[in-house]
């Protein structure tokens, strides 16, 4: 069966005072019917100018999409009328970001928020789409959904708002859902209930769901298969066994390594990542990487690795020295 | 036991809300902090942890005298804080320091690094000779890993973990005892912020500082700190050495904290039976009564509606605010 997602080869760069970003530096991927892939890095890496890109919701100018495909059920999705485009968002594919106070609209009623959907999407009556509605509110677990139909976004806490967001991705029935650091703004007990709702309906649904995030934990508990990203390109994929246990890029090596461990008593010291992101606009041709790896080579100079299968089948790494790690190197 | 540096007792800080433009009233209050005591030890880290709202940052805040506590005693050193008088108070700012969370919005972005970082100096007096405070301010940031070409960019042409570098120079400026580092590295990038860690690891070594550390990353929390102290809607419920209270955490709401991080092992993970806690936080304008916590507890009887949980210690240095531990 061919992936419900298929990216390949996708680019999108930002022209600036400083030159031009290439935010995405050709990513290609596939997300399966029903499987949660997380795209993991850190700000700037490109993760959430990568999910944008497939929703087409880029900023021009500045922004623009220059090459590759976003292959969505068979359809390539760059390749669509805005029109088309318009009718996609919000019904096939859902979206949650990660600030729910700026991404819902202050002026219109929660009960608007879902009904807009329904009507425009589905081309539903208004009791019809109220009647939805308050059944959405009850799948994402708010209690007393009539009176909450009436509220505004301001009336509701941050935890209740994202759950008022999941359910208006869901109000379609879409098949995938891109969820851009759906709880970061959240406390975390909060942040446990809405990651278990997403995960319950996802299961229950059967909808594919990409998880954006910069967190490790979030990432080894929810999802089945993990890209790492780093300075516009995916530098290791694979499952998330693989990636925590049998990491084969220094990057991911050294982000597993400096995080401090809830489950382990104090250590001496962290071994943090050295030196700073790399600025975009003046990467030379090498490993972007280079400059903070500790097993960086001569070679890692002279031009950038391309991702090649390392370990198990479905592992990549962007990495000349992917295959000499050993496990003291990879012990996080 | 020797005294604590900082001993802190029943300190309530209560903000009036407000009603009517020309005669104002007060008709209600946010109990942000609602009788909270802990003492930190010379040299020593205590975390305080908590979700927002619990009122953390205002205990902070209360310490450096940023809010005039509603009751309590702050006793630093030996002095009442609570009490003290504003310029009595400004000495006193200069032993006690603070670090913010957010390096963007906590330095003046008309400011160079060079100034920010003097600008303390300048006003306690304390190194009046131009050339020896730039002198001060070249070490300082080496102290922070930063080198002397920082001086002269302002912030904005620095990244997040830099900036928040300068915060740290800036802080040590006045050779203080005590800091108050709210939310230091929770703005940072992952790769970032064990850097900023390590380095105010080192700082504690090299100057003998004694920290309270505010912070809701519990991971962060157990790595740094020697005790830690959770807090809930304005109280602390329970208090022990940071390995005790991570292995062996005995209230209802830490357990339930501890369980909702999770771990970066998807083997761990596997393993775990995760249900979270139902709920949120009630608001602290009208806080439930008895025990804050038993609307959501999952161990909750029905005294815990009625009675406030007395703090008790369940063993050597391990305090809990709940009945049915």
């Amino acid at each position: 069966m061919p992936p419900l997602l298929d990216i390949r080869g996708l680019h999108t760069e930002f022209r600036t005072g400083a030159g031009i970003v290439r935010a995405v530096d050709g990513i290609s991927y596939t997300v399966n019917a029903g499987e949660t892939v997380a795209i993991v890095g850190e700000s700037g890496s490109g993760k959430s100018v990568g999910a944008m890109s497939i929703l087409r919701l880029i900023p021009d100018p500045p922004g623009r999409i220059v090459a590759g495909e976003v292959l969505f059920d068979g359809r390539d999705l760059l390749k669509l009328r805005e029109e088309e485009m318009r009718q996609l968002r919000g019904s096939q594919i859902g979206m949650i970001f990660q600030e729910p106070m700026t991404s819902l609209n202050p002026v219109l009623t929660i009960e608007r928020q879902l009904t807009e959907t329904l009507e425009e999407h589905r081309g539903a009556t208004r009791a019809q789409a109220v009647e939805r509605a308050m059944e959405l509110l009850r799948l994402v677990g708010i209690a007393d959904a009539g009176r909450r139909l009436k509220q505004y976004p301001h009336q509701l806490s941050g935890g209740m708002r994202q759950r008022v967001m999941i359910a208006i991705a869901l109000a379609c029935d879409p098949k995938l859902i891109i969820a851009d650091e759906p709880t970061t703004a959240l406390d975390v007990t909060i942040q446990a209930q809405i990651l278990e709702l997403m995960k319950e309906l996802t299961q229950r649904l059967n909808i594919a769901l990409i998880v954006i995030t910069h967190n490790l934990g979030i990432v080894a508990r929810y999802a089945t298969r993990v890209n790492v990203m780093y300075a516009g390109r995916i530098v290791e994929s694979g499952t998330a066994a693989a990636i925590y246990h049998d990491p084969r890029h220094p990057y991911t090596i050294a982000l597993l390594r400096s995080v401090p461990r809830l489950d382990r008593p104090r250590q001496a010291r962290l071994e943090p990542v050295e030196g700073q992101p790399p600025d975009l606009t003046r990467l030379d041709g090498g490993c972007a990487f280079r400059p903070r790896c500790r097993f960086a080579v001569a070679a890692c100079a002279l031009s950038r690795p391309v991702l090649a299968q390392a370990g198990a089948d479905d592992h990549f790494a962007a990495c000349f020295r992917a295959g000499e790690f050993t496990a003291t190197d990879q012990a996080a | 036991m020797t005294t604590p540096l900082l001993e802190v007792k029943g300190l309530r800080m209560h903000f009036p809300i407000t009603e009517g433009i020309v005669t104002r009233r007060t008709v209600g209050e946010v109990k942000a902090v609602d009788g909270v005591d802990f003492t930190v030890g010379r040299g020593e880290t205590l975390g305080l942890v908590g979700e927002s709202g619990c009122g953390k940052t205002t205990t902070g805040r209360c310490i450096l005298r940023l809010e005039n506590p509603t009751a309590g005693s702050i006793v630093y050193d030996g002095i009442d804080i609570a009490s003290l008088g504003q310029r009595e108070m400004v000495k006193l700012r200069q032993k006690i320091q603070v670090i913010f969370q957010d390096p963007f919005s906590s330095l003046n972005p008309r400011m160079k690094v060079g100034q920010i970082v003097a600008e303390p100096m300048k006003v306690h007096g304390i190194e009046p000779d131009a050339a020896k405070r730039q002198a001060r301010v070249l070490e300082l940031l080496s102290i922070c890993g930063l080198n002397a070409g920082f001086a002269d960019r302002y912030p904005h042409e620095m990244s997040g973990g830099q900036r928040q570098r300068v915060g740290i120079a800036r802080a040590l400026a006045m050779n203080p005892e005590f800091i108050v580092c709210d939310e230091p590295v929770s703005a940072l990038d992952v790769s970032i912020q064990a850097q900023v860690i390590n380095l105010l690891e080192d700082l504690r070594e090299k100057f003998g500082l004694t920290y309270l550390f505010i912070a809701h990353d519990l991971s962060v929390v157990r790595h740094l700190c020697q005790r830690v102290a959770v807090m809930y809607l304005g109280r602390i419920v329970e208090l022990a050495d940071s390995d005790e209270l991570f292995d062996n955490p005995q209230h209802p709401y830490t357990k339930a904290l501890l369980a909702a991080v999770p771990v970066p092992d998807p083997l761990v993970e596997q393993g775990r039976v995760f249900r979270p806690v139902q709920g949120e936080v009630p608001s602290p304008i009208n806080p439930p009564p008895g025990c804050v916590f038993h609307p959501r507890c999952p161990s909750a009887v029905a005294s815990c509606k009625v009675s406030r949980p007395e703090t008790r210690e369940i063993k050597p240095g391990h305090f809990v605010a709940c009945t049915e531990v």
